[in-house]
């Protein structure tokens, strides 16, 4: 697979490391009442959908930023490579 | 049931094999049945056949989307072992090393069970340390295991680098009693006894909802009509999340893509089960001769039953590592499959918090093996309401409680187990 990185432009996927559904940017608050069962959620449970995945790639051997990869897990087809930093700013959060 | 044996085999021969008919029937699904068990893949179909023999159950369907072991257990390596360290695996899996030695006469079906042994190979003195360690394990729970040295290794596999200047072959684990089975063979094995028994095998039937009322699941809704349940049993590994999200359950599962690879005919060569200690690379040859050969999962989110080259890459340069003679055989076939992943590595075969809904899946890529016993424990659970001794510890709310399994130390990283 070939992810089109924001700022380098196509590389290869075997660059990065996967780490898995994006919606782990959205970190519960540990100071919630219902924190225990919100981070079981967070750390445990996935959607795992068969079509398009939103997905956090480490460019682990290239320049080492986050990116969100908005992938068909049917297909294999990227649709979408954004920054993950900016997917979290627009989130609110501070970086 | 006819019954196969050599001398029907002659008499057929005598007689222009005008005999034998099909192995199982091809009902129409009836208006409801005790209990449904959705997939006909080996689990699901070792299910039916236990819960018939084992259990009593007269009343019983599985239900299948495609064709019988279309699946999973028609795709993997096809390796029985029961070589696990942790308490909450081992006795499960010696259990179902254990089936798989009875199970041709339980069955009456030739699956090719074949305990040729299956050698793990070691590569440093710290790994000799963790695996003389998991051989006391496997042997307090009744399990085989003996430590090889490298003479041994040498005399018994000559073909082996031992010589490899990153990664020298320093010693082995091997468990005899471990082995191959014709995966086909299992998956059929079993559809053909439990449907002698009563059970109902539909195929062409997808399941696409849960008829839930007042929190109680009363059939499954399919592409050939309701089909009303006392019980619903789920064992779809690799589509667990997609079947379960009909009934709003989110699992603590990812799909992913598993390669598998075979290589054209060759004389033997290989007289067992041999696994890379320093990468990830498996490989035993099939009775027909090609070298059936497997590694790590591709490791991202993916229900397309085909991989990519870099995993291809990694297996090939895992098994040039310790068997330099692999380089010259040509490839003759490669396929994928949808593993499910789970948080810890481990199974499992639970009730859901919905009454009469019951689950079985997270086999990683280790369900093969498991068939046996996953079958007998999932039909114990469904028809005692019980756990079954040896798979008490496969609970949903272990990730909650932070019982986990996690043979591999690996925490919630499915792409890593």
């Amino acid at each position: 697979m070939i992810i089109d990185h924001p700022l380098l432009g196509p590389r290869d996927s075997a660059e990065f490391t996967y780490m898995g559904d994006a919606r782990l940017i959205e970190r519960p608050s540990p100071d919630a009442e219902d924190a225990a069962a919100a981070f079981y959620e967070y750390a445990y449970l996935r959607d795992n959908p068969a079509g398009l995945h939103r997905e956090l790639w480490f460019h682990e051997a290239g320049d080492r930023s986050w990116l969100v990869v908005t992938r068909n897990t049917v297909t294999h087809e990227i649709a979408k490579v954004e920054l993950a930093t900016d997917v979290a700013r627009a989130k609110g959060r501070s970086t | 049931m006819m019954r196969y044996s050599g001398l029907r085999v002659i008499k057929e021969a005598l007689s222009g094999h005008k005999g034998w008919w099909p192995a199982w029937r091809n009902p129409e699904p009836a208006e409801a049945y005790d209990i449904v068990v959705v997939g006909g893949g080996g689990h699901g179909l070792a299910t039916a056949h236990y819960l018939a023999k084992e259990f009593g159950q007269a009343k019983v369907a599985v239900i299948e989307k495609g064709w019988i072991g279309g699946g999973n257990v028609g795709r993997n390596t096809t390796i029985i072992r029961s070589n696990y360290l942790l308490d909450g695996n081992e006795p499960f899996y010696e259990m179902s090393l254990k089936l798989w030695e009875g199970l041709e006469q339980d069955l009456n079906y030739n699956a090719m069970v074949s305990q040729r042994g299956i050698l793990n190979l070691i590569h440093s003195d710290n790994q000799r340390d963790a695996f003389i360690r998991r051989g006391n394990a496997m042997l307090l729970n009744g399990a085989d295991a003996d430590l090889l040295s490298i003479d041994d290794i040498k005399k018994r596999y000559p073909f082996l680098n031992t010589q490899d200047a990153r990664f020298p072959i320093k010693a082995g684990l091997a468990q005899h009693r471990g082995g191959t089975v014709r995966h086909d063979a299992v998956a059929w094995g079993y559809a053909r006894s439990a449907d002698s028994r009563g059970v109902d095998i539909i195929q062409n039937c997808e399941v696409t909802g849960f008829r839930i009322e007042n929190g109680a699941c009363k059939g499954v809704e399919t592409t050939r009509g309701f089909i009303g349940a006392g019980k619903v049993g789920c064992a779809v590994a690799g589509n667990s999340s997609r079947l379960m999200s009909l009934a709003n359950i989110r699992l603590p599962i990812e799909s992913h893509v598993l390669q598998a690879f075979v290589s054209e005919g060759l004389k033997p060569v290989l007289p067992g089960v041999i696994t890379f200690g320093a990468g990830h690379f498996y490989c035993s040859q099939s009775d027909k001769g090609g070298l059936v050969f497997g590694g790590d999962i591709d490791g991202y989110n993916s229900y397309a039953q085909r991989g990519n080259l870099p995993v291809v890459e990694d297996v090939c340069e895992g098994a040039m590592a310790i068997f330099p003679m692999l380089g010259r055989a040509r490839l003759l076939r490669m396929w994928g499959g949808i593993m499910d992943m789970s948080m810890d590595g481990s199974p499992i075969i639970d009730k859901t918090h919905i009454d009469g809904l019951y689950f079985n899946g997270g086999w990683c890529y280790g369900g093969f093996k498991a068939t046996p016993a996953s079958g007998y424990a999932f039909a114990h659970l469904l028809a005692t309401d019980t756990p079954h001794e040896t798979a008490k510890a496969y609970r949903f709310d272990r990730f909650e409680t932070g019982r986990m399994i996690d043979e591999k130390g690996m925490g919630n990283q499915p792409n890593l187990h």
